[in-house]
């Protein structure tokens, strides 16, 4: 079972969901996807086990050999390599590993070596199975990395994955795969305005899921009225509270400021186990 | 000898598009009989990453001597000292006004690239 959390917008409380929920159901395993700033470990303090370096490999041109023929310049679709002239540029940075230059080259000129685009950490917490990626900074592309801590999971155990904000590549990389997604939003114009773009994005990846309505009690009724409009269930709300916002910034998840909130998240925890 | 200029629109009056990597269009100009040839770039207006890259061969396949523009970024720059294109940054005005200032000579190339990557998204 994989349930990942998602939002569209930014700062809605993925990961407030995320390690709430882990922290609420038992022997599970959270992935922090959001390589970019992840900040699960925060709250869920696991002992570290082990940590290795992630790479990709990436074209490397044997300028003796090459002759110029453009065939791998030709076939990146990323623009990783120019060939002009009586010259092969590599533009490490925008190459996606696929390795279609070097296996491509007619005179074998291109080998591969690897670049390390970030680290990946393993750790326990109690019944939680952690593990996180934190991508190298200045790397501009994430999906490697999240493929990476993903083939890291443990099979055949209840996984709970924080995914990175937003609708793009690294999102959608977090979340395939999953049996379940929670969207995560906030009743408020730009809460709603991201959050439709996160509906229409996981009906076309046809990932099950519903909505959890953080801040529930600021803002406006719109975010309501489009779940009810588009048949999708609200699952909990979250009012605003000033004790769990400090927990929060003291890094303490608010089963255990509140210790009642941790029926609740089993509660949610089942209600999804009963829609997959 | 024949100048790239990253171009808003296809003809000679139009302005100078600011953007080199994702430019609409560049006029490849002859400056002595001011023929020219328009090159397509539409196909790296929407690229996500790279355009620069793109422009710049299809700068260099078309046999232009010097680009001008008003913005040139690192990959483009790279790709563009490579082919032996000479940069010619901060370029404003209309196509026409671009290389007369060029054949006065009141424009110089450049050494480097004159904004960070990513800055014609």
């Amino acid at each position: 079972m994989i349930i990942s959390i998602a939002s569209g917008k930014g700062g809605t409380g993925k990961t407030t969901l995320a390690t709430n929920l882990a922290l609420s159901i038992g022997k599970c395993q959270l992935l922090d996807c959001d390589v970019e700033e992840p900040n699960s470990h925060i709250f869920i303090k696991p002992r570290l086990i082990r940590s290795r370096s992630v790479s990709l490999p990436v074209p490397k041109v044997d300028d003796k050999k090459c002759t110029y023929c453009g065939k791998c310049s030709e076939v990146c679709q990323f623009s990783a390599l120019a060939v002009i002239r009586k010259n092969v540029l590599v533009f490490q940075e925008l190459c996606h590993g696929c390795g279609a230059c070097s296996i491509l080259c007619p005179v074998d000129a291109i080998w591969e070596v690897e670049r390390e685009i970030g680290v990946m950490e393993i750790g326990q917490a109690g019944d939680v199975h952690f593990i996180h990626g934190l991508m190298r900074i200045s790397e501009a592309m994430s999906p490697p990395l999240i493929k990476a801590v993903k083939n890291e999971a443990e099979k055949d155990m209840v996984t709970i994955i924080d995914a990175p904000p937003g609708t793009s590549c690294p999102v959608i990389e977090a979340v395939k795969d999953s049996d379940f997604c929670v969207l995560v939003t906030e009743p408020t114009p730009f809460g709603l305005n991201d959050l439709v773009l996160a509906v229409e994005m996981l009906r076309i990846l046809e990932i099950p899921f519903a909505v959890v309505l953080n801040r529930s009690d600021v803002g406006d009724d719109k975010v309501d009225e489009y779940c009810e409009k588009e048949d999708i269930p609200i699952l909990m709300k979250i009012p605003m509270d000033r004790e769990l916002a400090e927990a929060y910034s003291e890094g303490i998840p608010f089963v255990e400021a509140k210790p009642e909130w941790k029926e609740k998240f089993a509660d949610l925890y089942n209600n999804i186990i009963r829609m997959v | 000898m024949k100048i790239a200029v990253s171009a808003q629109d296809s003809n000679l009056d139009a302005k100078i598009d600011p953007r080199f990597g994702r430019a609409q269009c560049f006029l490849v100009v002859d400056p002595d009989t001011w023929d020219f040839e328009i090159v397509d770039n539409k196909q790296n207006l929407q690229a996500p990453a790279g355009a620069g890259i793109q422009a710049a061969q299809i700068v260099s396949d078309s046999g232009a001597d010097a680009v001008l523009t008003f913005n040139c970024g690192p990959k483009a720059f790279r790709t563009l000292e490579a082919a032996g294109v000479k940069v010619y940054v901060g370029v404003e005005g209309t196509v026409k006004e671009a290389v007369e200032a060029f054949k006065a000579g009141k424009i110089k190339p450049t050494d480097s690239a004159n904004v960070d990557a990513h800055s014609g998204i």
